[in-house]
């Protein structure tokens, strides 16, 4: 439990580094510093479906960010109310420490799940579907209304995308979009 | 991937992404196909897919890599995957409900087995992978004009 606890305040001393850099290409690196922690913490509470699609996702999402945003100058505001802005931070930051400590401690055994539903899905997942990887058979066979429903979240998110990105449409005036190399 | 291509990184960096992006898509069909039997699944596979040919794009810049995935494959391999999902749903209706696992379930632990789980993770890595992939395009080739001014 004690390597839980260590990944946990690296991905926060992470967090507020990245918070805190002025240089955006050390900030993104945080980020994903606090990622591939939390992938790790994923892989040792059992969970490594999740812990590869966190990894895999936190790659894509880093790439993207170092390639297509840091070339921006974006405006960077510091002013304005920092000590009520850090007095909520703090607080909120107090409050889901608590909260986070005291359901560390209430975590299920790997295997004896406190939901009911759970326990059915464990017992006769095997024999019902045939899938011997049990998260498979629950996200494609027992709830796969709800998989469906993801799928057409992510369609709907990339064609938005390229309805609001294309390389071809009405222009302003003044602006030229036009498609860089690399 | 030709040698007298002049965009994109370095020599170093193109002859290692040569040797390695063959493996890292032939990964991500492994991690596809086996959902159901070892961690992964359709997700994951797809991700690693598209990172495959996001690799293949930063070291050799736009060309090479839209030409082994254009942008209509790109296109239709999201739609496709889309309506593989969506008619493995619907042909349960050929034994009673939505969703059905209506193919013989098979010997667990086998490649060939959990009836319609596999094509499941098919349909979703075909719609993931391309899907990301475009997004990946999109937003890094697309510059404004006063973006080029700084």
């Amino acid at each position: 439990m004690i390597e839980l606890y260590v990944l946990l305040i690296f991905m926060i001393i992470g967090a507020i580094i990245a918070i805190e850099m002025k240089d955006l290409l050390s900030s993104v690196i945080a980020v994903g510093a606090v990622g591939l922690g939390l992938s790790i913490v994923l892989l040792i509470l059992k969970a490594p479906d999740v812990a590869i699609t966190q990894l895999v996702v936190e790659i894509l999402c880093l790439i993207i960010l170092i390639r297509a945003t840091l070339k921006k100058d974006l405006p960077f505001s510091t002013t304005g109310r920092w000590l009520l802005n850090a007095l909520i931070t703090i607080s909120f930051i107090v409050i889901f420490l608590f909260i986070g400590a005291r359901s560390f401690k209430d975590l299920p055994e790997f295997g004896y799940p406190i939901m009911r539903v759970a326990k059915i899905y464990l017992k006769e997942g095997l024999n019902k579907t045939g899938a011997s990887n049990l998260v498979a058979s629950v996200i494609l066979d027992f709830r796969a209304y709800d998989t469906l429903g993801e799928a057409t979240v992510l369609f709907t998110a990339v064609i938005g995308v390229l309805a609001i990105i294309r390389r071809i449409g009405r222009k302003k005036k003044n602006e030229v979009v036009e498609e860089d190399d690399e | 991937m030709s040698k007298e291509d002049e965009k994109g990184m370095s020599l170093i960096v193109k002859v290692i992404t040569r040797l390695t992006v063959g493996l890292i898509l032939l990964y991500g069909i492994y991690i596809v196909l086996h959902g159901h039997v070892s961690p992964g699944g359709g997700f994951a596979g797809g991700v690693i897919i598209a990172l495959s040919f996001v690799h293949l794009m930063l070291a050799y810049g736009k060309d090479v890599a839209l030409k082994k995935l254009p942008k209509t494959a790109m296109s239709f391999f999201e739609s496709m995957g889309a309506i593989m999902f969506l008619g493995i749903a619907l042909l349960g209706f050929t034994g009673g409900y939505f969703f059905l696992n209506f193919i013989s379930k098979g010997e667990p632990f086998r490649l060939f087995s959990a009836g319609i789980i596999p094509l499941c993770n098919i349909a979703i890595s075909l719609k993931v992978g391309a899907g990301l992939f475009a997004i990946f395009v999109v937003l890094v080739l697309l510059k404004f004009e006063w973006e080029k001014k700084e």
